[in-house]
């Protein structure tokens, strides 16, 4: 019952608490570039929601057994050449040549694959598939992962990687359909000149981001809330 | 041969303001806003940037013959990881603090779009004297947007600059210019004044407008009327 607990709190932290785009400012790109329209913006948030847990959970099977210190296979390779079986083996520095690597190659293979077998779901997003390689959520979410699992004692299971990754997602989805939404009804209105465009989007994320503030804390009742639900 | 483009001089100057990455083409949002609360990340953080996009610039020029059409982002995007561990590894080792409150956003440069899109737009065409002035010209133009962002959010949210107090001792601290939303807002409102201003300029010569709010300063309609 508390890792469900704890999986809660993170989906909660991920999607609301800290926001991906309100709060981190990842992916701030596409929610200023796709925001026009509500139809789009949440064609992008399904898109990247389902990216990020894609190749969040490739990286954490990347983190988990190739890169995180004291690692299995970087261990066993070092004990079959005969090194010795004390030292701990660290390849973090890799980490974000191969996290990268993976996003780009995964964002290949599920545009291919949605091609091929779901012409209907490509249409709808297809279009955005190329774009979210350089969209930084994507790669927040893995770094974020690979924050906890630094300390071996501790480390983050393939539940609470994912849960993280759809939390994002699904925080960014809400970020920029609600921002669309506002842009909808923003062009009907008399918006300075200089600050038609980017500028009031701003400005618009400002307040918003200032209502998601609002949020703080939340987790704590929530946790009371499941403890004495689930007991 | 190299495909005609604009010359080393016209990429570095256009980089500084005419294109600046942040105001006129709104690339690199994330550690714009992310890292603008104070002067010392956002000079570290354009410092690191202007490492990788020169470099980064500096290795796909060199390369660029060499560059296969459907495999090149990925090339790019590589060759942006390798120079970006590098710096993070640099940061850690001779700056420790400060990597640790940059935390993800130095990785995250490599998917700063402004360090692709020089890559695609400049570097894989032009040689590598045009390319190194670019990537210069256009950390300039990078660095110069994260501190006139970090400027305002610093002096209003705390009364400093670099850490030394410049504002009054009785300055109250918008505890908000150091959150996210002061972020947002400070981005949007100075767009608003750079649009603004550019818009101005184009009309009546900024000059001209200076030269007419003196002389109404002066004219002795206006000192009469007061």
């Amino acid at each position: 019952m508390e890792t469900l607990t704890g999986l809660i709190l993170i989906f909660i932290s991920a999607a609301l608490i800290n926001n991906f785009v309100l709060h981190y400012f990842v992916g701030i790109c596409p929610f200023l570039g796709v925001s026009r329209r509500v139809d789009t913006a949440f064609g992008m948030g399904c898109a990247v929601t389902f990216v990020i847990s894609i190749s969040t959970m490739l990286n954490w099977m990347f983190t988990s057994f190739i890169l995180r210190p004291g690692a299995p296979l970087p261990a066993w390779v070092w004990r079959t050449a005969g090194g010795n079986p004390q030292t701990q083996l660290d390849l973090s520095v890799l980490s974000y040549i191969i996290y990268i690597f993976v996003i780009a190659s995964s964002v290949q293979f599920v545009e291919m694959y949605v091609r091929k077998f779901s012409p209907p779901l490509y249409k709808s997003f297809g279009v955005f598939l190329p774009l979210i390689t350089t969209n930084c959520a994507i790669l927040f979410a893995s770094l974020e992962v690979l924050k906890h699992m630094q300390d071996p004692a501790n480390l983050w299971s393939l539940p609470q990687a994912l849960t993280l990754a759809l939390g994002g997602g699904i925080g960014f989805t809400l970020a920029i359909s609600l921002m669309a939404g506002i842009r909808e009804e923003l062009d009907l209105c008399d918006v300075p000149r200089p600050l038609r465009g980017a500028g009031i989007a701003l400005i618009v994320a400002g307040i918003m981001a200032m209502a998601f503030m609002g949020f703080t804390g939340v987790e704590k009742g929530v946790e009371t809330a499941l403890t004495s639900l689930l007991r | 041969m190299d495909k005609e483009g604009p010359t080393a001089l016209e990429r570095f100057i256009n980089g500084v303001l005419p294109e600046n990455p942040i105001y006129r083409q709104l690339l690199g949002m994330c550690p714009t806003l992310a890292v603008t609360n104070a002067m010392k990340p956002a000079v570290t953080m354009a410092a690191a940037t202007a490492f990788v996009l020169i470099c980064s610039n500096i290795m796909v020029s060199l390369i660029r013959r060499l560059l296969k059409p459907h495999l090149r982002i990925l090339v790019f995007t590589l060759t942006i990881a390798t120079f970006v561990t590098i710096a993070d590894r640099f940061l850690a080792a001779y700056v420790y603090d400060m990597s640790k409150q940059l935390g993800p956003y130095v990785p995250l440069i490599i998917v700063n779009c402004l360090i692709i899109s020089r890559a695609e737009i400049c570097a894989s065409k032009q040689g590598l004297a045009v390319a190194t002035a670019d990537g210069i010209g256009m950390s300039l133009g990078f660095g110069l947007g994260l501190a006139s962002i970090a400027t305002v959010r610093e002096l209003l949210g705390s009364g400093t600059w670099f850490g030394i107090h410049v504002l009054p001792a009785g300055w109250p601290n918008w505890g908000i210019m150091a959150l996210p939303p002061g972020a947002f807002v400070t981005l949007g409102l100075l767009l608003a004044v750079v649009e603004w201003g550019t818009r101005r300029r184009a009309a009546t010569g900024i000059w001209r407008t200076v030269r007419m709010l003196w002389s109404w300063r002066h004219s002795p309609a206006s000192s009469s009327s007061s």
